[in-house]
């Protein structure tokens, strides 16, 4: 199969040479950032909207939005991966890494199940939320978070396809054991690596 | 022949082609390892240079499962496509295309009922795999869709909308038309709305959220709606 070569086609949407290292096996070059939800997009009002993290913590915690926002603003610039083939490189994204929160809550699960206002969820390994590598971000290129975007506050994890960065983040459960998620139930790998193309069940 | 794994990349050989508008065309595929899919499932196509460079795109299938060993592509040709190109400017019968499919078990009929289908322009194509299959298994079901396109010139599929159908010109109607004209909206939605079930929105970004936020007034929950959205938007 690797011998297949399509008849005809030289390749329209290459990415610059130089960025080509950068994008993962399948990926197209996206200057836009295209919106993919499943589902209406959720109103979500920020005077009454709270962060929790819960489950298997030492002490679970709850957060306002003024109480998160207080926690400062990180810049994360970062490349983003869509399981529907866009990437799009040398974004940024404004907002605070989950290590501030895990500090707080003191995690002893292996495991955590993102949810979001409206009912979706993402399931991943703490490895994959820890040390730095996922954040909670409210701004994008210096502006509001738009709620087709998960505005006002989404899940940010660069290093795996978007379907694992949240919108309209509410909560965060540890847990002993995997659970699958929304997608990860639909057809969707476990992890979701796009540089080892994970992108369905059997990949 | 050992079976593939399934969702494995396949070689598949085009049998058909068929110019559905001025911009869409189907491209019917025979495929080795055939699966049934679910209406609304998509195949993702592979496409490799010689140099090596490969692009991917997903593309939902519009046919039935019944249609055994085949499956129907409807490839809206977009202004800046890589993929969409290449069929619409190589792809002849008899060539042969990488596939692998079908995927994801969340924009799919299942049989429910009532069923309401909102496309807008290639929106549709999803909705028709799941039109089709009703009319082979259960004709008798409650599943009605309405389509928005820009003109007459841009309807898919136009010999097989019947009267479940209820469609409208978001910019110019055809000479003597009496249904709907314009955007949709509120009053083309309580005509055609069961006001319970499932409703399957497919379209643009804009489309679904102007369609799935008439469904959420018109009485559907936000768990009622299920979206299938497409294209940049900035």
């Amino acid at each position: 199969m690797a011998d297949f070569v399509s008849r005809g086609f030289g390749g329209g949407r290459r990415a610059p040479e130089h960025l080509a290292k950068r994008m993962p096996p399948g990926q197209y070059y996206e200057k836009g950032f295209p919106v993919l939800t499943a589902g209406p997009t959720p109103r979500v009002d920020l005077a009454s909207w709270t962060f929790k993290v819960e489950g298997k913590v030492v002490s679970p915690g709850e957060w306002s939005w003024e109480q998160v926002a207080g926690l400062g603003l990180e810049q994360i610039p970062c490349d983003i991966h869509c399981v529907t083939k866009w990437s799009k490189l040398d974004t940024s994204f404004g907002g605070v890494s989950l290590d501030r929160f895990w500090d707080r809550v003191e995690p002893r699960g292996g495991f955590a199940v993102a949810r979001s206002t409206g009912g979706y969820t993402t399931n991943l390994p703490m490895e994959d939320l820890t040390g730095g590598k996922a954040w909670l971000v409210w701004e994008h290129e210096g502006t509001p978070l738009t709620p087709d975007h998960g505005g006002p506050v989404r899940l940010l994890v660069p290093h795996l396809y978007l379907w694992k960065s949240a919108k309209w983040i509410s909560q965060i459960r540890v847990l002993a054991d995997d659970y699958p998620g929304f997608w990860e139930a639909n057809g969707y790998h476990n992890r979701g690596d796009p540089w080892r193309e994970q992108r369905y069940w059997n990949d | 022949m050992e079976r593939l794994t399934p969702g494995a990349w396949q070689i598949a050989t085009v049998v058909g082609i068929k110019q559905e508008t001025h911009s869409v065309r189907s491209y019917r595929l025979k495929l080795a390892e055939w699966v049934p899919h679910l209406p609304g499932q998509h195949y993702d196509v592979r496409l490799t240079a010689p140099d090596g460079y490969r692009a991917q795109r997903s593309y939902s299938v519009a046919s039935s499962p019944l249609d055994a060993g085949e499956i129907e592509l409807t490839v809206d040709r977009l202004p800046d496509g890589e993929v969409s190109a290449y069929f619409h400017e190589v792809l002849v019968v008899g060539d042969q295309i990488e596939v692998r499919g079908p995927f994801a078990s969340y924009f799919v009929w299942r049989g429910e009922e009532p069923a309401l289908l909102v496309g807008g322009a290639s929106g549709i194509v999803p909705l028709m795999s799941m039109l089709r299959h009703r009319r082979l298994t259960s004709p008798g079901s409650a599943m009605r869709l309405i389509y928005s396109v820009r003109t007459a010139d841009d309807v898919i599929f136009a010999d097989e909308l019947g009267e479940e159908s209820f469609i409208t010109f978001s910019r110019r109607p055809p000479e003597g038309w009496m249904g709907h004209t314009g955007r949709i909206d509120a009053g083309l939605v309580s005509r055609a709305a069961f006001g319970e079930g499932v409703a399957y929105v497919c379209g643009s970004n804009g489309f679904v959220e102007t369609a799935s936020g008439l469904l959420l007034d018109a009485g559907y929950g936000p768990q009622q709606i299920k979206t299938e959205r497409f294209g940049p938007t900035s």
